[in-house]
C-alpha cells in the first residue's frame, strides 16, 4: 500500500506540470463564480444554494476530463508495461491514480471556499447545511472520479474514455429524473441507484448512513472493475 | 539461473510461442534472436511477469513466476520495446520516480542515480525533459531505469531499434559493460548485434526455437557449411527436384528466375561433400546449361536466413 503514494504524487505533479489542471480549474471557477455572484447580487440570496445545485452538473464534465488520461495515456504510450512489471500490485496503481483524480477535484472545491467565507462574513447562513453540502459534493465527486478511473482503463483513446465516463455518470445522474413516468415498483430501486437522490438527501442536512454507504459501494465497485480491466492483459 | 520449460502462449487461437525451453545461466548475456513476429516480445513479456504463460513454467532460481511474481519483479530490470517513458518529466525526476517505485531511499538513492547518469552517459542531457531527447538518449534513460536497483537480471527488448549506427555502437558497448555484472537477456532481429554483444544465442522462428548455443559454437557449426551458387538455363519447374536428389545436398533454394530462361539457384551442401561434378553431370543429363557456378562458405546472416525461413522459396 505504501506504493500508492509515489503514484499519487506523480499524477498530481503531472496535472500541475501540464496545462490540464489550470484549464479545468479556470473553467470550474468561471462557472461557479458566475452562479454564485448572480445569486448573491441579482437574486439577493445570501446562501450557497446555487453553487451546491450547479456543481453536480459541472462535475459531470469535470470528473471525466480530469480522469480520462490517467490510465489511457499510459496504455497508449506503453509506459503501462513498465508500471505493471514494477514490484507494485494493480491495486496500488488504481488507488494511486484514483486519489490523484480525487485530489484535484478537492482542490477545485477548496477554491470555492471564498464564496462560503464571503457569505459567512456578510450574511447569516446555515453553517450546518454548508458543511453537509460540501460533504455531499466530496462524496459525489469521489464516486464520479471512480467511474472516470474505470473508463480510463477501458480504452487507449482519451476521448473514448471521456465519453464512456460521461455516459455512465449521466445515466446515474438522470435515473431519478424519470421517476414520475416509471412503474411504481421500479421507483425505489431507481431512486436508490441515482447519484443525485443521495446528494440531495445529504444536502438537506441529513447525514444518513444509507447515503454514505451508497457512495462507498459505488466507489468500491467501480475501482474493482478498474482493477479487473487493468488485469485483463493476463486473460488472453 | 532462469529455467524456461515448455513455454507456450496463445493469443486467442493464435499460437505466439510454441513449447520453447531453454536456460539462462548467471552472468550470461543471452541474445534472443528471430525475425519480426517470431514471439520474442511475447516471451519477454512472460519473463517479466507482464502476463502469464498459457502453459509451461518459468523459474528464477527456485521461484515460479506464478507464485513469486513480486519477488521476481524486484530482481528484474526491464526495458520494453521502443523504451516507453513519460515525456514531460526531466531525467532526474523520472529516475527519482523509479526510485520511489523501487523503494530505493536515503543516501543510496542519490548514489544510484548519479551512478546511472554516469554509466549511461546522460550527464550532458541532465537539464532536459525526456520528450526533448533523441531516440538514442531515450534508450539510455530506459536502460538507466532498468539498472537503477542493481537487478540480478536485465531484460532488454530490441534496445537498438531505430538508432543511428553511432548510437548503436554506444548502446552495444553499454550492454557489454552491463553484462559484466548482470545476467542480460536481449532480443533483437539483427544478427550482428548478437555477434557484437552476446556470448550465447537462442534463435526463434514462428514461436519455436531453431538454434541454441554459444555464438562461437554456432559460427563454428556453420563455418564449414558450403553453399553452391548456380546460374542455369533450363526448365525452372524441374530444377529443385533434379538437384535435391543428388547425394550430399541439404537444401535447394531458388533465388530468382532471370530473363531468357535462366535460373539462379543456391544449394546448401552437407559438410565435407563436394558435389560440383555431380551437379555438372545432372545438368548435362537434363539437357540444361550451366552459365555460372561458385562455391562459398556460409556466413552467419545466411545461417540465420536458412534457419528462420520455414521453407525455401518456390520457383516462379
Amino acid at each position: 500500500m505504501t506504493n500508492v503514494i509515489p503514484i499519487f504524487r506523480r499524477e498530481m505533479f503531472a496535472y500541475f506540470y501540464s496545462p490540464m489542471a489550470y484549464i479545468v480549474l479556470s473553467v470550474f471557477m468561471l462557472l461557479t463564480g458566475w452562479f454564485f455572484t448572480t445569486q448573491v447580487f441579482l437574486a439577493d440570496d445570501s446562501s450557497l444554494r446555487s453553487v451546491f445545485t450547479t456543481i453536480p452538473f459541472i462535475f459531470i464534465f469535470f470528473a471525466p476530463a480530469i480522469t480520462m488520461r490517467l490510465i489511457s495515456e499510459e496504455r497508449k504510450s506503453g509506459t503501462v508495461e513498465l508500471l505493471v512489471t514494477m514490484p507494485l500490485s494493480d491495486w496500488d496503481i488504481v488507488l494511486g491514480k484514483y486519489f490523484a483524480g480525487l485530489g484535484l477535484l478537492v482542490v477545485a472545491l477548496l477554491f470555492t471556499l471564498p464564496y462560503a467565507i464571503t457569505i459567512i462574513a456578510f450574511g447569516t447562513p446555515d453553517i450546518g447545511m454548508m458543511v453537509t453540502g460540501y460533504l455531499g459534493l466530496v462524496l459525489m465527486g469521489a464516486a464520479y472520479v471512480s467511474v472516470g478511473i474505470f473508463s480510463s482503463t477501458v480504452s487507449k483513446n482519451q476521448v473514448v474514455s471521456f465519453i464512456i465516463a460521461f455516459m455512465i455518470i449521466f445515466v446515474l445522474f438522470l435515473l431519478d429524473k424519470f421517476l414520475p413516468v416509471m412503474p411504481s415498483y421500479l421507483v425505489p430501486i431507481l431512486q436508490y441507484l441515482s447519484i443525485d437522490y443521495h446528494y440531495n438527501n445529504i444536502g438537506r442536512g441529513v447525514i444518513d448512513t444509507r447515503d454514505i454507504m451508497y457512495y462507498l459501494s459505488l466507489i468500491v465497485f467501480m475501482l474493482s472493475l478498474a482493477k479487473l480491466s487493468l488485469e485483463s492483459r493476463k486473460w488472453s | 539461473m532462469i529455467k524456461i520449460e515448455n513455454l507456450t502462449k496463445y493469443y486467442g487461437d493464435f499460437r505466439a510461442v510454441d513449447n520453447i525451453s531453454f536456460t539462462v545461466n548467471d552472468g550470461e548475456v543471452l541474445g534472443f534472436l528471430g525475425p519480426n513476429g517470431a514471439g520474442k516480445t511475447t516471451t519477454l513479456k512472460m519473463l517479466t511477469c507482464f502476463m502469464p504463460p498459457t502453459s509451461g513454467s518459468i523459474m528464477y532460481n527456485d521461484m515460479n513466476v506464478r507464485d513469486h511474481s513480486m519477488e521476481i519483479r524486484r530482481m528484474i530490470g526491464y526495458l520494453p520495446e521502443s523504451a516507453p517513458l513519460y515525456e514531460y518529466m526531466s531525467i532526474r525526476e523520472y529516475l527519482d520516480y523509479i526510485c520511489d517505485l523501487r523503494n530505493i531511499r536515503g543516501p543510496k538513492r542519490r548514489e544510484r542515480m548519479d551512478a546511472m547518469i554516469e554509466t549511461c552517459g546522460l550527464t550532458r542531457m541532465m537539464g532536459k525533459d525526456i520528450g526533448e531527447l533523441s531516440k538514442g538518449y531515450r534508450q539510455r534513460v530506459g536502460i538507466a531505469q532498468a539498472l537503477i536497483h542493481e537487478p540480478d537480471v536485465v531484460i532488454l527488448d530490441e534496445p537498438t531499434v531505430g538508432l543511428d549506427p553511432n548510437q548503436i555502437v554506444e548502446i552495444r558497448n553499454l550492454i557489454k559493460n552491463v553484462g559484466r555484472e548482470h545476467t542480460v537477456i536481449l532480443s533483437t532481429h539483427i544478427l550482428s548485434e548478437v555477434e557484437a554483444t552476446c556470448n550465447r544465442v537462442v534463435i526463434v522462428s514462428s514461436g519455436e526455437i531453431v538454434a541454441d548455443g554459444t555464438t562461437a559454437s554456432l559460427q563454428e557449426r556453420m563455418a564449414d557449411q558450403i553453399t553452391l551458387s548456380l546460374e542455369i538455363r533450363g526448365d525452372a519447374a524441374g530444377m529443385t527436384e533434379a538437384y535435391s536428389s543428388l547425394e550430399g545436398v541439404e537444401k535447394v533454394h531458388s533465388v530468382s528466375a532471370g530473363n531468357n530462361g535462366t535460373v539462379q539457384l543456391e544449394i546448401g551442401v552437407q559438410r565435407g561433400c563436394d558435389i560440383r561434378e555431380a551437379v555438372f553431370r545432372r545438368t548435362v543429363e537434363k539437357g540444361w546449361v550451366i552459365l555460372g557456378m561458385s562455391q562459398q562458405k556460409t556466413n552467419l546472416e545466411e545461417v540465420f536466413r536458412q534457419l528462420t525461413l520455414s521453407q525455401g522459396a518456390v520457383v516462379q
